[in-house]
């Protein structure tokens, strides 16, 4: 829109650095302009370093820190955080910070897998619906509106409530509930990606040089695949942060609610659950919890705003 | 606005709510487990009697049957018998509806008495103190999960300082302004919960909406004709800026209800959430079908006024 503000500042001054930089005479790959564009986006990056330091964590810190999990000590229930227990212990005197550690690549899991989910469905969606005019766009999007009218929370406990013993008996009681939480996530956010990606496809595939490579014979699967998506990638990757963050707040919530993982298996939200009851004799236990949540997805947050700076300076908001 | 808008509007709704109701209807007839299946391990009732109950309730016939009956029933109202509570799952709904409703209400003119202002003004003055700080704070605000933020509040407000209640009462003694008193102080912290976080989300689309207008033709020509600033962000900028966010506010409708599920469970507020909850965890079926189906209902609804609205807000999309 001519005279607005971009919404961001990093945004900006990435537009004006770009004469100056087709001036210099040194080659800059695509993704080594988007890396200087995201460094500029301060939060962004400071968040970067936090998530990244929350992965190696969660990664590499249950092979340091050798406190089992389930370590039941009755002598040493609901303490305040000392040198043995870096974060104190729960009520059954289980280390917190082991039982952080350990949910945590679970949590991560999740909200990576339930993103794959969400953004293979929704590009496929977005795609097919971008590409056929007529009547297959029309019912494509009238599902997408319909899915994107549903109610989340409640769909998602009713189909958990439904299908849950069955699948824990197909796929054991972990594997089982990871695939229907990540299955159900994603099935239920795909929505905006394919919203994302038909839009970019109904003015991608109008420009040019995609006009070009159909005039040289291009099939329509290899102006999809090799000229269209590439360059409708942008927003997604935007989309698919964003939708991390979403998916772990929504396992999250699911666990919190009694709904989600096993007790035995102690992801963030599920620690919540149980320490929301003893929330006057030992805070300390869901604030470990729930600033573990906070941070991750703020950080993720962050990074998906800095990414839109870097990958789709113009689109606002 | 015309009636013909309003008419035309109403009749999409209902393509969307059997679609809905198709999709609820899948996940229950495609979830394992017989309703009779407990009959069929009873040594004492036979083959031909587990037969004939389900030749009387229909389980023989063909799906998309089952899915008229079942609809039927819905729209008539008969919506079933909680084992659990001993009642008719709509008087049930019924009760807890209102708390409900007007937890969520209040919580909307929360977030909005919140977003509007803060988002005009960080758009007024982009990348001024006041933008990055309400900025930084929007972003901390809906990255912070409603059931973390509630445990927060209980930690301030009951634990630390016993200001508040921790749990919601339906059942006060006390009569007239002294009920009043005391529901609003039991209701504080579930709308601030629901209100701040959906108001974090909002303060981002105001700001940006605003920004699209603020530096339009239209509004230079309103301030060279010499119009006070006020008045031009009042009546220029800010009503043009709000029409896509009144959209903007009616999408966000499902993540409320999410997030009213939660509070609702947090301070026990006996709502339809709690309902849902409650139901789910004493394998009580009909109650969980009728309290998805409200929340999908209520969904289509307020997607349907926020579509009203947009057709008096800007009469050109009721044209077209």
């Amino acid at each position: 829109m001519a005279g607005s503000t971009p919404a961001s500042r990093s945004a900006e001054t990435a537009l004006e650095a770009g004469p100056v930089l087709a001036a210099s005479k040194r080659r800059v790959s695509p993704g080594q302009d988007a890396w200087r564009r995201f460094r500029r986006h301060r939060l962004a990056l400071i968040s970067l370093f936090i998530l990244g330091a929350m992965v190696l964590a969660v990664t590499v810190g249950p092979l340091v820190w050798h406190v089992a999990i389930n370590d039941i000590d009755f002598s040493a229930m609901l303490q305040d955080p000392t040198a043995a227990h870096p974060l104190g212990t729960d009520d059954l005197g289980q280390d917190i910070l082991a039982r952080l550690l350990y949910g945590g690549r679970i949590s991560l899991a999740v909200g990576l897998a339930a993103m794959l989910v969400s953004v293979v469905v929704g590009v496929v969606v977005g795609s097919v619906s971008g590409m056929a005019s007529g009547w297959l766009d029309t019912l494509l999007m009238w599902l997408t509106d319909l899915f994107l009218s549903l109610p989340q929370l409640p769909l998602l406990l009713l189909i958990i409530y439904l299908f849950r013993d069955s699948l824990k008996q197909l796929f054991g009681a972990q594997g089982g509930v990871f695939l229907m939480i990540v299955i159900v996530i994603g099935g239920l956010r795909w929505m905006p990606v394919a919203r994302l990606v038909r839009a970019q496809f109904l003015s991608l595939r109008e420009k040019e040089f995609v006009e070009a490579a159909r005039a040289l014979g291009a099939s329509r699967l290899r102006l999809v695949a090799l000229h269209i998506l590439p360059n409708a990638l942008g927003p997604v990757i935007v989309a698919a942060t964003i939708e991390v963050a979403s998916a772990i707040i929504a396992e999250s919530t699911l666990s919190f609610l009694g709904l989600g993982f096993p007790p035995d298996i102690p992801t963030w939200g599920r620690v919540l659950f149980d320490a929301k009851d003893t929330l006057d004799v030992a805070p300390h236990w869901a604030v470990a919890a729930g600033s573990a949540i906070f941070i991750t997805v703020l950080a993720i947050n962050f990074i998906g705003d800095g990414l839109r700076d870097a990958l789709d300076p113009r689109r606002v908001l | 606005m015309s009636a013909t808008y309003v008419l035309r509007r109403t009749l999409i709704a209902i393509p969307s709510l059997l679609g809905i109701s198709l999709i609820l209807y899948a996940v229950l007839a495609l979830a394992p487990g017989d309703p009779f299946g407990e009959l069929a391990t009873n040594p004492n009732v036979p083959a031909s009697v587990r037969a004939a109950l389900r030749a009387k309730f229909g389980l023989d016939d063909p799906v998309w049957s089952r899915y008229l009956h079942w609809l039927a029933a819905m729209v008539q109202g008969d919506w079933g018998f909680s084992f659990v509570s001993r009642m008719n799952v709509d008087t049930l709904i019924a009760q807890r509806i209102p708390v409900t409703l007007a937890v969520i209400g209040a919580a909307q003119v929360l977030a909005i008495a919140v977003a509007v202002p803060v988002g005009v003004l960080a758009a007024l003055k982009p990348y001024s103190l006041f933008d990055q700080v309400a900025n930084t704070l929007a972003f901390m605000g809906f990255s912070l999960p409603t059931f973390f933020t509630g445990l927060l509040l209980i930690l301030l407000f009951s634990v630390h300082l016993g200001w508040l209640p921790t749990v919601f009462r339906a059942d006060l003694q006390a009569t007239g302004l002294a009920w009043w008193g005391e529901m609003i102080k039991q209701s504080i912290m579930p709308v601030l919960v629901l209100g701040l976080f959906q108001g974090a989300s909002l303060v981002r689309y105001v700001r940006s909406s605003i920004l699209d207008v603020v530096r339009l033709d239209y509004v230079t020509t309103a301030r060279s004709k010499g119009i006070g600033s006020m008045r031009v962000v009042l009546r220029h900028i800010v009503r043009n800026g709000m029409i896509p966010v009144v959209t903007l506010v009616a999408l966000q409708m499902p993540v409320v209800f999410g997030g009213a599920i939660v509070t609702e469970q947090i301070f026990r507020v006996p709502g339809i959430g709690s309902l849902l909850i409650s139901s789910i965890l004493a394998n009580d079926t009909p109650v969980v079908m009728g309290v998805t189906f409200v929340f999908a209902v209520l969904v289509v609804f307020f997607n349907l006024i926020a579509d009203l609205l947009y057709g008096w807000l800007d009469p050109r999309i009721a044209f077209s």
